[in-house]
């Protein structure tokens, strides 16, 4: 199933980032915005993340995180920040581990470290230990970006998941397939 | 607009109106808007409206409790829960311009005529010294400020001279599956007001389907105080946040109040003198301010000669039951319920002769309910995967297993009033500005577990015949409040046995009155907000003729 522009503009509306910028985000360039203070490194690692975290039926995974992960960060410099510190404490980790950046690891390389640093089990908290943030800043951020998402709604059935402001149709329907 | 920076008082004015909830709301608007000079002093603060959808996403992130959303715990807020049953008091209220209707789900229904007879009907509970008939002019005009979506095809609600300002939200697809096994059982369902707008409705929006209406409405479509608090503003209406007022002093003689004496962020004290005053501080805050509010002449709290006030504390109980069905039910798509049945309300004991047993059991034994058709049973998927311990092809198969199958339904049922269920003050605890903490009190009779018990039977009956499989039940063992907080300053014609008139004036005091479902004398079992607002316009009519 394949992840649109309009996806990204759902999930930035449920992240709480103007859907204003949604005009942006719906024209043909997928380039970072000006004022995207994640440097390309740190976008391609979560690009790599996310290829792990979204199921194998997800297409178009990499201008979806990348446009999502811009546009949510731009104008917010802590946050940004706060990405940042906590990719390179995933790369700094795979390095230790797999004597490689995250995003050069193979998926299932990826994966393994996940569970590795117990990220699995791991409580999100923007304010915790390195393991605790990398849940929320890099996990649970991707997956609330797909899930809040009208095609990661789709992938289980729901065309308005919860976050998404997708009318008063969908609740009328039948079931879609 | 915002909230007046500018914190010291207005010099002597009309009106002072304690709490920016939807009561106090209300009668700041109304007297405004007749010419009245009106101050409303809030504890809690003016939220910007454009944080909502970042509160929407503490709200779904687990990483942020639930009380974050609106900011709410801490010194400000301590509370003791001393009863038979803990009372989660924090996450029942939100303190802030708007008050409660910030995070409220927005349900409008009438109380049925029963609700104001309990004692000459059924020999239980206690007369309210007022009629529906009284209300129901109030509540035609509460429905139109709210804005409630609804439709006359409830056979069992009270009469009505008008339709609702909008038409009702359609049934949802869930509701169709509901539907045949209803019809085959008896059980006639119809829609479910909303304060919620089905189209555009006063320059807001129409629901947009965020599906978080509570706790919160990014989009405004659902009704809150702050659009009055607004209304109240452009009447000329002065409105002060973040000023929590620590008593009410009185004259000499103990019969009129003469000032609110509040704090100010930096801790400055100051006193708002006016004609009239207004507590509207919600079920618990109310009568607690008025127990603070102890003196020589009230040495039990201010307007409590009658020694009621804070008790006969009542709540809604929930009862629930789910299962799952072997097709897909479609929940989780909006936030909000569109179909009920209130066929057993006036008399839970009834039955069909298609299939719901009458009950063993007299009304007498029995308070009221009302059933709910849940649009949103079951987990949602994007919480579960925030929550899930995997990802990839292995969460997207937990989630495809654990979503779309789900059915429940719902229901509210009433309390009995009793006096030994009250709110107090806990001297052992202090909050942020060294006053006693609320003590809830919370104590339910057999009638409403019995009650409960019967609505856990019906909803058994139905969801068995539209063939589910039963998962779970919330029955008296494990249900819990439904955060409508009543009864704690009740009003009645005996200044012994009452604390507020029928006018929603004190019978201690000339000028202190109070508005909110404090004054409830029974609690019957629909949301209380609509009734909050009938009374607080009504509270406003009184409060003219006064001044």
């Amino acid at each position: 199933m394949r992840l649109t522009r309009r996806d990204a503009v759902a999930a930035l509306a449920a992240a709480g980032v103007a859907v204003g910028g949604g005009a942006t985000l719906l024209s043909d360039s997928p380039e970072k915005s000006d004022a995207s203070p994640l440097d390309d490194g740190t976008v391609a690692t979560l690009v790599a993340a996310a290829e792990v975290l979204y199921p194998s039926e997800v297409e178009d995974t990499e201008p979806f995180v990348t446009r999502y992960v811009q546009r949510r960060n731009a104008d917010e410099p802590d946050r940004a920040t706060a990405v940042a510190d906590t990719v390179a404490y995933l790369d700094e980790y795979t390095d230790a581990w797999f004597d490689a950046a995250f995003a050069s690891l193979n998926p299932a390389d990826r994966d393994d470290a996940f569970r590795r640093m117990g990220v699995d089990t791991a409580d999100p908290d923007p304010d915790g230990s390195d393991v605790e943030r990398l849940r929320y800043y890099v996990v649970n951020e991707l997956l609330f970006a797909l899930y809040s998402s009208p095609t990661g709604g789709k992938l289980v059935g729901l065309e308005n998941p919860r976050g998404n402001p997708g009318g008063l149709g969908s609740y009328q329907r039948g079931p879609q397939s | 607009m915002s909230a007046d920076r500018d914190r010291t008082p207005s010099p002597r004015v009309d009106v002072c109106v304690i709490g920016a909830g939807p009561a106090g709301a209300l009668i700041a608007e109304r007297l405004a808007d007749r010419g009245h000079e009106v101050v409303v002093l809030e504890a809690g603060r003016e939220f910007d409206f454009d944080s909502r959808i970042d509160r929407m996403e503490r709200s779904i992130r687990p990483a942020h409790g639930g009380l974050s959303v609106w900011e709410m715990g801490g010194e400000r807020d301590a509370y003791s829960s001393t009863g038979e049953w803990f009372y989660p008091l924090n996450t029942a209220r939100v303190k802030g311009v708007g008050g409660s209707t910030l995070h409220w789900q927005g349900m409008v229904m009438r109380l049925h005529e029963s609700d104001f007879e309990t004692d000459s009907r059924f020999g239980v509970g206690d007369d309210w010294p007022i009629e529906y008939a009284d209300l129901k002019p109030y509540y035609a005009e509460g429905e139109k400020v709210l804005g409630v979506a609804g439709a006359s095809d409830n056979p069992f609600a009270p009469p009505r001279d008008e339709p609702h300002p909008m038409p009702a939200f359609e049934p949802s697809y869930s509701d169709s599956l509901f539907a045949e096994a209803c019809e085959n059982l008896g059980v006639t369902m119809h829609s479910v007001p909303n304060a919620r707008n089905s189209e555009s409705y006063d320059g807001d929006s129409q629901c947009v389907g965020y599906g978080t209406c509570k706790p919160v409405c990014p989009s405004g479509a659902k009704y809150d105080a702050t659009r009055t608090i607004d209304d109240a503003r452009e009447a000329g209406a002065r409105v002060i946040d973040r000023v929590p007022v620590q008593r009410l002093h009185h004259d000499d003689a103990g019969e009129t109040v003469t000032a609110a004496e509040y704090v100010t962020p930096d801790g400055t004290t100051h006193r708002q003198e006016a004609r009239e005053f207004v507590v509207a501080c919600g079920g618990v805050e109310t009568p607690r301010l008025l127990l603070l509010s102890e003196s020589s002449a009230y040495p039990d709290g201010l307007a409590n000669s009658s020694g009621l006030v804070g008790r006969y504390f009542m709540d809604h109980l929930f009862a629930g039951t789910g299962g799952v069905l072997d097709e897909r039910t479609r929940q989780k798509h909006v936030g909000f319920l569109t179909s009920g049945t209130h066929q057993f309300y006036d008399d839970p004991t009834v039955g069909t002769e298609q299939g719901i047993p009458a009950a063993d059991a007299d009304r007498a034994e029995m308070t009221p309910m009302k059933l709910e058709f849940f649009n949103y049973a079951g987990p949602s998927p994007v919480e579960m995967a925030l929550d899930g311990e995997t990802w990839g092809d292995d969460l997207l198969g937990e989630l495809r297993e654990g979503y779309g199958n789900s059915i429940a339904m719902g229901g509210l049922v009433g309390q009995r009033p009793r006096k030994d269920s009250y709110i107090g003050l806990d001297p052992s605890t202090t909050d942020d500005h060294g006053n006693p903490v609320p003590e809830v009190h919370w104590r339910v009779d057999d009638a409403t577990e019995r009650a409960i018990r019967r609505a856990n039977d019906i909803q058994r009956t139905i969801l068995e015949a539209l063939g589910a499989e039963i998962t779970w039940q919330v029955g008296p063992e494990d249900t819990g409040p439904a955060y409508h907080h009543m009864g704690t300053t009740r009003m009645g014609t005996d200044p012994t046995e009452s604390v507020v008139s029928p006018r929603l004036r004190t019978h201690d005091l000339d000028n202190c009155w109070i508005a909110g479902s404090s004054v409830f004398v029974t609690s019957g079992a629909m949301n209380p907000t609509l009734t909050i607002a009938a009374l607080a316009l009504k509270a406003a009519d009184h409060i003219d003729d006064a001044l």
